[in-house]
């Protein structure tokens, strides 16, 4: 999900260093709960305004509320740039950033430190969200952020192919998919093609992808009262799936390198049968300008799994208030419009973000329009969320080192996990 | 006997040729890349096919505010380098050409300052500065920036100055000159070509200073130019908008590499108009 | 800091005894152009430093309390930090940077220094086209290094313009030593042209005369350059090299931009402590700082000892021929 950063931006993170340099002298944060006070001007605290539709939804506001004018404060388009500007100005205790627009990753980390604002439940209605977003805006039981975009993976296939070869259904397994894929490969125009491939390299895409097939083999990282579980038949089960297909060759070794970009290109060039992405893929390659080969081409379905259809890791944004702000109320309400369903249709239109309410998914005009809702909202309710844990940091790259020793041949699958185990037992308490 | 002369001729061009292609062959990939179209940004054609100028345009969309961002890191590296050139000259004369104790010790200290990974500095600066209120100004990023380019100066400058004869100085001093005079009118003359190229790699490095200058300013209209290429964004979440930020890229490198040649010429010529005859 | 200065007193005390009024007033005039540079310099970087030094002996925020939240406050725990960094799991990464900066700085440095000066000498040279050179050679120098470590990314990803030249498919990113040859290379483009510039402008400070007197002396082209160029550029050439060193001794960008973080084969020193610090670990970030600033100190004090007498020794140099003329 983390994009290729900047560089900069990344380095950031070592400026980190001296941020508690002065605290012997604690300053004692007080915990804010219940009321959202003060009313005025904020600030949106956001790294990508895409298409220049989230200014368009502020101005809209900005119209209606002249007194409490929102000012979006644009962060590096990178999400570690972004994490990292949203740390600095917390140690700081700076009230430069009113609104955070968040990673759903990195809520609890957020929270546990302090940085937010506590929402008080009753102000805010979530009944009509997707309810697997709604975890990734608590910690231990509270409410900190309200989900304003989601996302969930889908299996793109190439339908054209599969017509020909006269397989009417998308795979719903890993064993069906490489059946199906050995078919495809007979024929002449996909014969040096490659079968499958997702977000590998070594990143947090990797996570997502590893986590997706441990969970689609019916394992957990962490299992439900969030401790760590992994070194499970049915975990190595899950990741033995990636592992295998790389070595036998339906997982091309340079998809070993591949991002979201990376990955699109290949399969837009029609290198790839089946391929694990964002829904941001699906108006992208049906583009018709030259850059796709296959466009109107292709199809999605949900993740396939080990025995049943699979289980995507959730993605997407929350927005959350920080701690050291000014005018809590109005930006209370401005969350509220933000999240609200016109705002999200709207946003959905501009920018093809997967919205967090659940009645667009049934949209008929929309649906219409995005025909991939459907298959995405099944994804979403069946997704799992990765680890909610304050050391997220330390818990994925010990999952990507992990996946990445076992998909790569450097570890066997079964000591990759009792790794795993361990080094995640050390950092979950 | 001819041979040897034609190879002597040509193989001064066999060289610049090599340089030429070695500096420019990446470049050359990253100016073709800033002419596609963005969603052929990652082809493999030679050119451009076919040609865009979708991302120049998007690099200057008036949302992104690049031509005032260009304005403000001319002002902090310029800034910067004239402030680095005054302060570096002072203390590297001061280095190379006065007798005093604990000289080695000084320059000890002055290049330890670049031993650390320089972003350590960052927090302690960001609170710093908070609490005097330099949040979104100019002086919260030349400041640090200084900091970063005085070691170097100083140690260039320091090695420069040394290596001019004392005996030309002392002359002058006999003459009549004060010390300062002989200074500006002998050492620095002769010393133009490296006090010129210290200043070149003081104004790069100063142009490009990405970290200090994104977190000291979070208003648009203060930006520095790579902090905005940073905030590049493309149409959609995971789009990393490169021929865009290739194109801008090249708006920030070619006016620089220009500016440098036509002040070389200027100033060089001029330093040594004026200079020992 | 201590490294460096323990051969002060050699330097400096000679002199001080000998003409002891003059170098009084030569003091006061040196304080007097010192204090602007130690006054910014202990300012932007001296406090910072220092506050990290202190910070790496405390730990922050490492537990959590009853409810959930991160215990504020930090807690003394002397030189725990830094004996961490020597134990377990952290020390096979530590040792694994260690190599892979020190590798990374001696391949890379070399190669600068080689085409550095390559190209100094080309451009010092030539006279036709010389403009076009130097601006040719500016420009690796002066692409922001963010636009430039993009650039190397997609001309070394998997379907890359790098691997259709080579017809061949490497993957460059992937964990793995090629990943290093890619990091070099990208380094090397970028940095050459720096050492190029200084050693150019210190051929040009080398007077025509020195040549000429040469020639008349029927000195072929290596001998004046052995002889004549290479001595008089080597201080320039030196500090380049230093300034060089300490750079790349903290190189952290490129590879992670290039290739990624928490790729072992080019984890470097940097990249360690930054791991520590985005995690929030500011105490082992420092330590781990501190500890890269103590082997740069070293590196670079072997460095100037070994080869530096040119840099910070010619006006000892100096002040001994004017002492026995």
């Amino acid at each position: 999900m983390r994009r290729t950063p900047l560089v900069g931006g990344l380095i950031a993170g070592l400026a980190l260093t001296l941020v508690a340099c002065g605290s012997s002298s604690t300053t004692k944060t007080t915990t804010t709960t219940g009321t959202l006070a003060g009313r005025g001007p904020i600030t949106f605290a956001t790294g990508k305004d895409l298409s220049g539709n989230m200014q368009h939804q502020v101005d809209v506001w900005n119209a209606a509320h002249p007194s409490e004018k929102v000012t979006i404060t644009e962060l590096p388009a990178d999400a570690d740039g972004q994490r990292q500007q949203m740390i600095q100005n917390a140690t700081t205790k700076s009230d430069a950033y009113t609104i955070l627009n968040l990673d759903v990753v990195w809520t609890s980390e957020f929270a546990a430190h302090q940085w937010l604002a506590q929402l008080p439940q009753s102000q805010f209605d979530l009944s009509g969200f997707l309810k697997p977003t709604i975890s990734t805006g608590q910690y231990r039981g509270k409410l900190y952020a309200i989900p304003s975009a989601s996302d969930g993976g889908l299996l793109y296939y190439r339908k054209d192919l599969m017509d020909k070869a006269g397989i009417t259904t998308p795979p719903a397994t890993w064993a069906e998919m490489f059946a199906d894929c050995d078919k495809l490969k007979k024929l002449p125009e996909a014969a040096t093609a490659g079968c499958y491939a997702g977000q590998l390299d070594k990143y947090e895409g990797l996570t997502v992808n590893a986590s997706e097939a441990i969970n689609g083999a019916g394992g957990v990282v962490v299992d439900d009262s969030g401790k760590p579980n992994v070194n499970t038949p049915a975990a190595k089960a899950g990741l033995d799936v990636l592992v295998q297909a790389v070595q036998k060759g339906y997982i091309p070794k340079a998809a070993l390198t591949y991002k979201e970009e990376d990955g699109r290109l290949a399969f837009q060039a029609g290198k790839l049968l089946f391929h694990r992405q964002w829904p941001y893929q699906y108006s992208l390659a049906n583009k018709t300008d030259g850059s796709s080969k296959v466009a109107g081409k292709f199809a999605v379905a949900p993740l396939p799994g080990l025995s049943g259809p699979g289980a995507s890791t959730l993605g997407g944004h929350d927005l959350a208030i920080s701690a050291f702000a000014k005018n809590k109320a109005t930006a209370a309400d401005f969350i509220k419009y933000f999240t609200g369903e016109a705002t999200q249709r709207a946003n959905l239109i501009a920018t093809s973000q997967a919205p967090t309410i659940a009645s667009l998914y049934d949209d008929p005009a929309l649906v219409k329009q995005f025909p991939y809702l459907t298959a995405l909202k099944a994804s979403i309710l069946n997704a799992k969320s990765r680890p909610l844990v304050v050391q997220y940091g330390d818990v994925t790259a010990a999952i990507q080192e992990a996946a990445y020793a076992a998909i790569a041949g450097t570890k066997t699958t079964d000591q990759a996990l009792t790794d795993l185990q361990t080094k995640l037992s050390a950092l979950i308490k | 006997m001819r041979a040897l002369s034609v190879s002597r001729r040509t193989l001064p061009y066999v060289g610049i040729g090599a340089v030429v292609f070695f500096c420019l062959v990446p470049f050359y990939w990253m100016a073709v890349s800033a002419f596609r179209r963005p969603s052929d940004q990652f082809a493999n054609t030679l050119l451009p096919s076919p040609w865009s100028l979708k991302n120049l345009t998007s690099v200057f969309s008036s949302t992104n505010g690049f031509g005032r961002a260009l304005l403000n890191s001319l002002v902090v590296a310029g800034t910067t380098t004239v402030l680095t050139l005054i302060i570096g000259t002072f203390t590297a004369y001061a280095l190379a050409r006065l007798d005093f104790r604990f000289k080695n010790a000084l320059l000890a200290i002055i290049i330890a300052t670049s031993m650390f990974p320089g972003i350590s500095q960052l927090v302690p600066l960001l609170k710093l500065f908070t609490d005097i209120g330099w949040i979104n100004t100019y002086q919260a990023m030349i400041l640090p920036s200084l900091g970063f380019c005085l070691p170097l100066t100083v140690w260039n400058l320091s090695v420069f100055f040394r290596q001019l004869p004392f005996e030309l100085e002392q002359a002058a001093m006999v003459d009549g000159c004060t010390r300062g005079q002989a200074f500006r009118k002998i050492i620095i003359p002769l010393a133009a070509p490296g006090v010129f190229t210290t200043a070149i790699i003081a104004f790069i490095a100063a142009w490009n200073e990405f970290i200090i200058a994104l977190s000291m300013v979070n208003k648009k209209e203060m930006q520095t130019a790579t902090v905005t290429i940073a905030k590049f964004t493309g149409q959609y979440g995971f789009d990393q908008p490169f021929g865009t930020q290739m194109a801008a890229g090249i708006i920030v490198t070619i006016p620089l590499v220009i500016m440098v040649l036509i002040f070389q010429r200027r100033i060089i010529s001029g330093l040594t108009a004026g200079g020992v005859k | 800091m201590t490294t460096l200065t323990t051969e002060s007193p050699a330097g400096a005390s000679a002199p001080a005894g000998r003409r002891h009024r003059d170098v009084q007033g030569t003091g006061r005039l040196a304080v007097l152009l010192l204090s602007p540079t130690f006054l910014v310099l202990g300012l932007v970087v001296g406090y910072p430093v220092l506050a990290g030094f202190r910070e790496s002996l405390y730990t922050t925020g490492q537990s959590l309390d009853a409810n959930g939240f991160v215990v504020q406050g930090s807690q003394f725990v002397g030189l725990d930090n830094y004996t961490a960094i020597f134990h377990g799991d952290r020390a096979t990464a530590f040792w694994n940077a260690f190599f892979n900066t020190t590798f990374f700085t001696v391949v890379t440095v070399t190669l600068e220094t080689l085409i550095g000066v390559g190209m100094a000498l080309i451009m010092h040279h030539a006279f036709r086209g010389r403009a076009v050179v130097r601006a040719s050679i500016l420009v690796p120098w002066a692409l922001p290094t963010a636009i430039s470590g993009l650039l190397w990314r997609w001309i070394f990803q998997a379907d890359g313009v790098a691997n259709a030249i080579l017809h061949h498919q490497v993957l460059w990113t992937a964990d793995g030593n090629q990943s290093k040859v890619a990091v070099i290379i990208a380094e090397t483009w970028k940095t050459s042209p720096f050492i190029g510039l200084l050693v150019l402008a210190g051929l040009q400070m080398i007077p025509q005369e020195v040549y000429e007197a040469a020639k008349v002396d029927g000195a072929s082209p290596w001998q004046q350059f052995v002889r004549i160029t290479l001595p008089l550029v080597k201080p320039t050439l030196l500090v380049a090299v230093l300034f060089r060193l300490l750079d790349v001794l903290r190189m952290f960008d490129l590879p992670f931009v290039l290739i990624g973080a928490h790729k072992d084969s080019v984890q470097t020193l940097t990249m360690l402590a930054w791991n520590e610090a985005t995690n929030l670990r500011y105490g082992s970030a420092a330590a781990y700082a501190t500890v890269l600033f103590l082997y740069i100190a070293l590196v670079a004090y072997l460095f100037v000892k070994l080869l530096g007498a040119d840099i910070i020794g010619q006006a000892r140099q100096h002040k001994s021929r004017k002492a026995a003329a």
